[in-house]
């Protein structure tokens, strides 16, 4: 166990160390544009997995999110004419603050009505964005959006400070996610997943909880697009496309629904796939579609659902042979 | 005034095709109780189909219509039998996540082999009618009766055949059915099967006045998700009158509010409808 | 008397499944309710225990009224309650299960959480010593690290029971606790029912095995229709014509289908 734990933790330092100081052996702006906007990706994916995966509420609108905290940032800092970073920390209570008034209403529903609700919400954002064209720009999108401002010495001008920058804000929520599934916060959400009637008569106010999830997940949607729209600098109305949702489905999905993991394994893993397969580009959802459907059919906790099972079964099995052998003694000692 | 008329006529077009298309979904929701996403995709497959019969194999308008409803009726059947059966007992995020990993399957399918364009049906009903001062073309009467004679046909089906009223039976009581001796796997199948064939009739009728396109499915399958909440999940008469609505509502919602927004009035509706009765507007209540 | 119900009535539609039931749930004893199939005994837990409204009529814990709080406010006040399909989370361990019970008495939030805080640290110690606490009561110390869906049904049963007993509970309802159990391990169930009565846990159940009711509960309500036709000790209950009648009847015609 407590090796396990160490493998772990050198893994896990082992990754970090790579990442930060990938950087400074590539000179491959390319492949360090692609990494920034898969760190976006995963910060957007761990937000739709606290909702989905861990209190089991699947939301549709989660690319709405994304786009609103984007359109946000982008009418904030350029319409407005905010400061960057005022700005940025408007944005991420206006997302919460749109999240909590629609969350109230949508988590009356349950499972079907839900996902059907938020599929419909998400859609309502989309079509504001594409038909309000004073504010959004419409289906031209929305240019000129700056970096991100300097922080005293440190500015974010370059593409390897905004690399880190971005870095800093996955971190930081993987540092946020852990603690909360790892809390008497995060049992609460998992009890709700499992069963929302035995959650209430253990004295759980599921409506108070849920709500805390949903905030949460469009939270960290907010985040994550306010990163993309000042990463990218332009954003256009697909960004609230549904189809955007279906392609964080499929990262959480493959990574592993309700891990922890799952989420950095899953996007990393496809994005990584899919510009080795740029030929596919449009179609890739012909190779994964049918991952998603076979994977939710036999392997529905992902990637990493896997690995842990996995685990669990070797150790069971370790364990039990551990007493078979403990009994052969203990006859032995009895024998003797 | 006219303009009055000429909207609520186009409203009965519209609304016919929602209201096919929602039949589909509600059927399978009724028997399943799955929600699903795929069949925007089923919808596109029955455009695609019936256009390219035409075109590759110059087959006469109705009999290419023909040709899509088999086919896409056996993809239904292929998407119970290889995906929906498996999940029965999968918690209920499974089936909605799968049905979405084919729906993307069967749009980027699409896109691969048709292309992204938006292709046009050509049909051999083009001709233009005037009727009380409402002009139109022969193809949107021709949608609207047909529509009529499908659901007509559905209804004898259901009521009158024995293996239409085991699908009955089954939506009202999957147990019971089971017990009574229906089959319970060929009635999923049969079900599928006449959800893609709703589909692809809808498809093959509306896209002469629409387009053929990758994404054709997508709106018209968020609608019929409004329509069968509207009508009640699993309501056959509540699917038929609540596309008819949606259809009158979105055509005059055009004209008189705004054209811009007028895909929105579905949705709009919809939250409305969930934010007041969070189980739909003819849930049963009380006992779960 | 620690819990009361007064014309208690939930209709469904046209249907009175609970019929005008006033009941008191003894301190410091063994009720139960028994009755046909179909009798209303699941609607009228249901209704005590806040998981829908009654149509009308009260109810009344330690004199308050509970009757329109909802669920998880009543388990705060002290009523537990198991279901008959245990509900656990049969892929987790067992002291996964057990430990989130306890949450109701703590009050650390999402910023503890985030932030780590003494308090969290302090309740989440707190939860796993109950937890432990009402394992070892239910006897199943030993099984805190398996998985809940290797149990047996008999376990999982205690597991429930033990999750209910983790939210400190004054009064337990037990919806069926023997239901899908074999017979001969429904000894060591009641026995653990009287133990929580001996630490001072008053329990109500639901029970349709009609030998354990009558051996170890104190006090008897038996519903007939949604309406209670008896009520007392076991010896009243056994020689009541009425409930002979319908209860004898209810039973036959459970045999016949």
């Amino acid at each position: 166990m407590s090796r396990l734990l160490l493998n772990k933790r050198f893994a896990l330092s082992g990754l970090l160390l790579l990442v930060l100081v990938l950087p400074l052996i590539t000179s491959n702006a390319y492949m360090i544009r692609i990494l920034i906007l898969t760190f976006i990706w995963t910060i957007a994916v761990y937000g739709l997995n606290l909702l989905a995966g861990y209190t089991g509420y699947l939301s549709l609108a989660h690319a709405g999110f994304f786009a609103l905290g984007a359109y946000t940032l982008a009418i904030l800092t350029v319409t407005v004419g905010l400061s960057y970073w005022l700005a940025f920390i408007l944005t991420l209570v206006f997302t919460s603050i749109v999240g909590a008034l629609i969350g109230m209403i949508a988590l009356r529903t349950r499972e079907h009505f839900f996902a059907i609700y938020t599929l419909c919400v998400g859609y309502i954002i989309y079509l504001i964005i594409y038909n309000w064209e004073g504010m959004t720009g419409g289906v031209r999108g929305f240019i000129g959006i700056p970096s991100p401002g300097s922080i005293g010495p440190l500015e974010f001008n370059s593409q390897i400070s905004n690399y880190y920058l971005v870095l800093f804000f996955l971190v930081l929520t993987i540092v946020v996610i852990y603690r909360i599934v790892h809390s008497l916060q995060g049992r609460t959400f998992m009890a709700i997943r499992n069963s929302e009637d035995l959650a209430k008569t253990i004295g759980i106010s599921t409506t108070k909880n849920k709500l805390i999830a949903f905030i949460l997940s469009t939270f960290f949607a907010g985040l994550a697009g306010a990163l993309f729209a000042s990463f990218t600098r332009f954003i256009g109305p697909e960004i609230s496309n549904i189809t955007m949702t279906f392609d964080f489905l499929v990262y959480l999905l493959i990574g592993g629904i309700g891990t922890l993991s799952g989420p950095v394994i899953g996007t990393f893993i496809i994005v990584w796939i899919s510009q080795e397969l740029q030929f596919l580009q449009d179609y890739r959802m012909l190779v994964f579609g049918p991952i998603l459907v076979i994977l939710i059919i036999f392997a529905p906790r992902g990637i990493s659902g896997f690995i842990i099972d996995w685990n669990l079964k070797r150790k069971a099995k370790k364990q039990q042979i551990e007493s078979m052998k403990d009994m052969e003694n203990n006859q032995e000692v009895k024998e003797g | 005034m006219d303009i009055f008329f000429q909207q609520l006529f186009n409203g009965l077009t519209i609304g016919s095709v929602y209201s096919l298309v929602a039949l589909g979904l509600t059927l399978v929701y009724g028997i399943l109780h799955i929600p699903n996403f795929a069949h925007g995709a089923l919808y596109m497959m029955g455009g695609y189909i019936t256009l390219t019969m035409m075109q590759t194999l110059g087959l006469y308008y109705w009999l290419a219509i023909f040709v899509s409803i088999v086919v896409v009726g056996l993809i239904g059947v292929l998407m119970e039998r290889l995906v929906f059966h498996h999940l029965r007992h999968a918690p209920p995020i499974h089936d909605k996540i799968a049905a979405i990993g084919m729906l993307l399957f069967l749009e980027a399918f699409a896109h691969r082999v048709w292309g992204a364009d938006y292709l046009e049906m050509a049909t051999p009903h083009g001709q233009v009618v005037s009727v009380f001062g409402i002009t139109f073309t022969l193809q949107r009467l021709i949608i609207i009766v047909a529509a009529v004679l499908v659901m007509f046909t559905l209804y004898l089906f259901l009521k009158k055949t024995y293996m239409g009223m085991t699908v009955i039976a089954m939506s009202q009581n999957r147990a019971g059915a089971n017990l009574v001796g229906v089959n319970t796997n060929k009635v999923a199948m049969l079900t599928f099967f006449i959800s893609g064939a709703l589909a692809a009739i809808a498809a093959s009728l509306s896209s002469p006045i629409n387009l053929v396109f990758p994404g054709m499915g997508h709106l018209v399958i968020l609608k019929a998700f409004v329509i069968i909440i509207i009508g009640g999940m699993g309501s056959i008469p509540g699917a038929i009158v609540g596309g008819y609505i949606l259809g009158f509502t979105e055509s005059l919602g055009a004209t008189y509010i705004s054209s811009d927004y007028k895909d929105i009035i579905a949705f709009i509706l919809l939250v409305l409808i969930l934010t007041i009765r969070p189980n739909g507007l003819f849930a049963k209540g009380g006992q779960s | 008397m620690l819990l009361e119900t007064v014309n208690l009535t939930k209709k469904f539609g046209g249907l009175t499944a609970v019929d005008d039931v006033s009941f008191s749930v003894e301190k410091g004893k063994i009720n139960a309710i028994i009755g046909p199939n179909g009798a209303g005994k699941s609607t009228f837990f249901n209704l005590v225990s806040g998981y829908y409204p009654p149509t009308s009529g009260q109810v009344f814990f330690k004199g308050e009224e509970i009757t329109r709080l909802p669920s998880n406010k009543i388990a705060r006040l002290g009523i537990a309650r198991t279901f008959q399909t245990t509900n656990l989370f049969e892929r987790a361990t067992v002291l996964d299960n057990i430990i989130v019970g306890n949450r109701l008495r703590t009050q650390s939030n999402l910023w503890d959480a985030i932030l780590r805080t003494p308090r969290l640290k302090r309740e989440e110690q707190k939860c796993l010593d109950k937890a432990y606490e009402v394992l070892d009561f239910v006897n199943l110390t030993n099984h805190a690290h398996s998985v809940v869906e290797n149990l047996t049904q008999e376990e999982k049963k205690r597991v429930a029971f033990a999750l209910a007993l983790a939210t400190e509970p004054e009064l337990v309802f037990l919806d069926e606790p023997a239901a899908g159990v074999n017979p001969d391990e429904t000894e060591g169930l009641a026995e653990l029912m009287k133990k929580m009565v001996d630490h001072g846990i008053t329990v109500c159940l639901i029970e349709h095995k009609m030998q354990m009711i009558m051996s170890i509960a104190e006090n008897i309500m038996v519903l007939n229709f949604g309406k209670k036709i008896a009520e007392g000790t076991p010896e009243d209950i056994m020689n009541d014509e009425e409930v002979i009648k319908a209860y004898l009847g209810g039973e036959r015609h459970a045999e016949v289908k």
